[in-house]
């Protein structure tokens, strides 16, 4: 693999064992030859256990006691192979409705998502949940496989039929980039290698699909934003008066004698110097982990935001998110949560929930005001201080947000602001 | 005209100095376990980058089982020097002689599920509230499902099943008096990218991890080294390998392979062809199918 190159992709599969997802992730990393001796042994001599003819590729996706026990997905698994183009983390998620908060934990850092069809039964709600999920978390590309096409006699009708259903309720939902992909992952048709039974299809298999995916331009390199982590000040020989200011490039490209401005105290200077994980650098872009000196000596911590002057994020108290509650107990009406925003926390409250989306219809429901585990609602949310925001569109890093009960300090909320 | 992305190992290098400048903001007291190993001396070399020029803001923690490697103990006190770091030692041996916990007996007993006492023992006593680890979700099953910022309660115990969601990069580091946090920086590396990244920055190591020769005994399909707590049985031989190891335990519990790689390139080439999971020689994982989930829940690493 050529390192230097290389590029990081990270997807998520949502489904159940039923859709064949766990046999797609094994033979994904069986025929990019990514398991080992040891792990190929040990599901080997399982699958003659429970009296398999073949390699049971679902076991290789095995997970907790629990999970195994009950032969589901529950949490969130993380899984990671290399191919000669690209290094890929897999966030393999459970596919159904109770399991929601799932899904979109492991679709919020994802570049691409994987959205399995059964070929036998077509586009059915919980494809439109996936689909949903995806829209929702700003995930740019999906790849819809359809899958068992061995069960349709590897018929192009019926994987064109379903296409159309897709493209049909998909037309209404924000997502960039939909692929269509004929599979079989039992019989490993159009995973990794080009299936010998549908010649008919033209495009490339899943892994090339995956391995050539344009993901440089899925992170916002135009709007520059730096969230102040934390300040390094040696004050050691040497470096008596230094001060730089650390964090991660949420979005854009910095240079050193750009013209800044801190927020929220609004006082302007200019970049002295960037520091780098190996050093000095001309210039900086997101998401690389850098330092940052200033000409003046001005007050900056974190939760602080470095911004170019002539680019700034919006200043609010009142934002405008879709939150999804992902915690046991509901949402309290009236109730005070801290909310985490780039490295700045704040108290905040629900002010009103504008309508909930029914994740069964994907309608919207105004009337229906409760916010419980798994739900999703558009909400209105006041902070006590205000937010650098850009919306959830534009950043994915400026413009999400977490609440956390103060009773039990738990995670309880995911908001992606309007 | 210059690119605009970053390759895999700058984004995880990027990715880790992001979250270990998290923890150094979010907690009070946190420390780095450090066992010698490769994982936790690239966790302390990407520390501190994280930090420089500042020295790097928080002690290191060592659980001492008294069965080491001579070589990790003595690479452990240069690297604290060279740092100007501090260095906390738990002990096992110590929490044995206290009567904490007694030693397993047996040709295959290893003090590695004791140091759950001393290590939790150690965070009490320090009052660290964050313990940064050098784990990989690749390693193992049960680290699969393991989040960057993982809670454990005043128990130190892990739930597995009630973990808090992780979103983006937004962490969570809130937590009563009395629980703590372990935290995971290196969690989207494999063992593969580890050893481009010490290659590629030309980290020293142990001298454990290159082929050497050394007296060994055959057992559990490994080269396991003799030492003063190697009970050896009638029918084991002792013979003398070219070895290295892949991972760095108990002297009595990790497992060599042979091998010839002596340089960090051959190091690179041989781990990219290997077959076997790394943890495949420590017998500590070969006790269950559950082994690493359960000692984790007990609070192990």
């Amino acid at each position: 693999m050529e390192l230097n190159k290389s590029q990081l992709l990270r997807f998520t599969t949502a489904g159940s064992v039923d859709d064949g997802k766990s046999t797609l992730i094994g033979r994904l990393l069986y025929d990019s030859k990514s398991l080992f001796e040891d792990q190929l042994e040990a599901v080997t001599t399982t699958s003659k256990q429970k009296g398999l003819d073949g390699v049971d590729l679902a076991l290789f996706t095995d997970g907790l006691k629990d999970e195994r026990e009950q032969g589901i997905t529950i949490d969130v698994a993380y899984r990671y192979f290399t191919t000669p183009k690209r290094k890929f983390i897999i966030a393999d998620t459970p596919g159904h409705i109770q399991y929601t908060r799932n899904m979109v934990t492991g679709a919020s850092t994802a570049n691409a998502a994987i959205i399995l069809i059964d070929a036998r039964h077509g586009v059915i709600e919980q494809t439109k949940r996936h689909a949903f999920i995806a829209s929702l978390l700003n995930i740019p590309h999906v790849i819809v496989c359809v899958n068992k096409m061995d069960l349709v006699d590897f018929r192009e009708d019926t994987y064109q039929s379903i296409v159309n259903q897709f493209e049909a309720f998909a037309s209404k939902m924000l997502i960039p980039d939909i692929r269509f992909i004929p599979i079989s992952a039992l019989l490993g048709d159009n995973v990794v290698n080009r299936s010998e039974h549908m010649k008919w299809y033209m495009g490339a298999p899943l892994l090339h699909t995956l391995e050539t995916l344009h993901i440089s331009s899925d992170i916002n390199k135009v709007d520059a934003r730096f969230p102040v982590q934390t300040v390094l000040r040696p004050q050691s020989e040497g470096y008596l008066d230094y001060r730089a200011y650390a964090g991660r490039i949420a979005g854009g490209i910095f240079r050193k004698g750009d013209e800044i401005t801190v927020l929220p105290s609004g006082f302007t200077s200019r970049i002295k110097g960037i520091e780098g994980p190996d050093g000095p650098l001309e210039e900086a872009f997101a998401p690389m982990s850098i330092s940052i000196s200033l000409e003046d000596d001005i007050d900056v911590s974190r939760g602080d935001m470095i911004v170019r002057s002539n680019n700034q994020p919006k200043a609010t108290q009142d934002l405008e998110v879709m939150l999804c509650w992902l915690n046991n107990s509901p949402a309290k009406p009236r109730a005070k949560y801290t909310i985490l925003h780039t490295s700045n926390q704040q108290k905040a409250v629900i002010k009103e929930v504008i309508h909930k989306i029914d994740i069964q219809s994907l309608n919207r429901n105004p009337d229906d005001k409760e916010l419980s585990m798994n739900e999703i609602c558009k909400a209105r949310i006041r902070t006590t201080k205000p937010l650098m925001i850009d919306s959830y569109r534009e950043n994915r890093t400026t413009g999400s947000v977490i609440l956390v009960d103060d009773m039990t300090n738990e995670t309880v909320a995911a908001g992606m602001i309007v | 005209m210059s690119k605009y992305y970053l390759n895999y190992l700058d984004e995880l290098e990027s990715e880790a100095i992001y979250v270990i400048r998290e923890v150094w903001a979010q907690f009070q007291n946190p420390v780095i376990l450090f066992s010698g190993g490769k994982d936790s001396i690239v966790l302390t070399h990407l520390a501190k980058k994280a930090f420089h020029p500042c020295k790097i803001p928080f002690s290191l923690m060592h659980v001492d089982t008294g069965h080491n490697f001579p070589e990790t103990i003595e690479f452990r006190d240069n690297l604290i020097s060279a740092l100007g770091v501090s260095l906390i030692v738990g002990s096992v041996q110590e929490s044995i002689d206290q009567g904490r916990v007694a030693e397993e007996r047996g040709k295959n007993a290893t003090r590695n599920a004791l140091q759950i006492t001393t290590l939790l023992d150690a965070i009490e006593e320090h009052k660290v509230d964050c313990a940064i680890g050098g784990g990989r979700r690749d390693e193992e099953k049960a680290r699969a499902k393991e989040r960057f910022f993982s809670h454990r309660d005043d128990f130190g115990q892990w739930d597995p099943k009630n973990q808090r969601p992780e979103l983006w990069n937004i962490f969570n580091g809130k937590c009563f008096e009395g629980e703590h946090f372990r935290v995971f920086p290196i969690s989207n590396w494999t063992e593969m990218d580890v050893w481009n990244y010490i290659l590629r920055e030309n980290i020293k190591i142990p001298s454990l991890y290159f082929a050497h020769e050394r007296e060994v005994v055959w057992r559990n399909d490994s080269w396991i080294p003799k030492s003063e707590y190697l009970i050896i049985e009638e029918n084991e031989a002792v013979e003398v390998k070219k070895i290295r190891f892949r991972t760095l335990g108990d002297i009595t519990i990790t497992g060599g392979i042979e091998s010839e790689a002596d340089t960090l390139s051959k190091i690179v080439e041989e781990v990219s062809a290997l077959r076997q999971t790394e943890r495949g020689n420590r017998t500590d994982d070969k006790r269950s199918e559950t082994a690493m989930e359960d000692r984790k829940k007990q609070g192990y690493f």
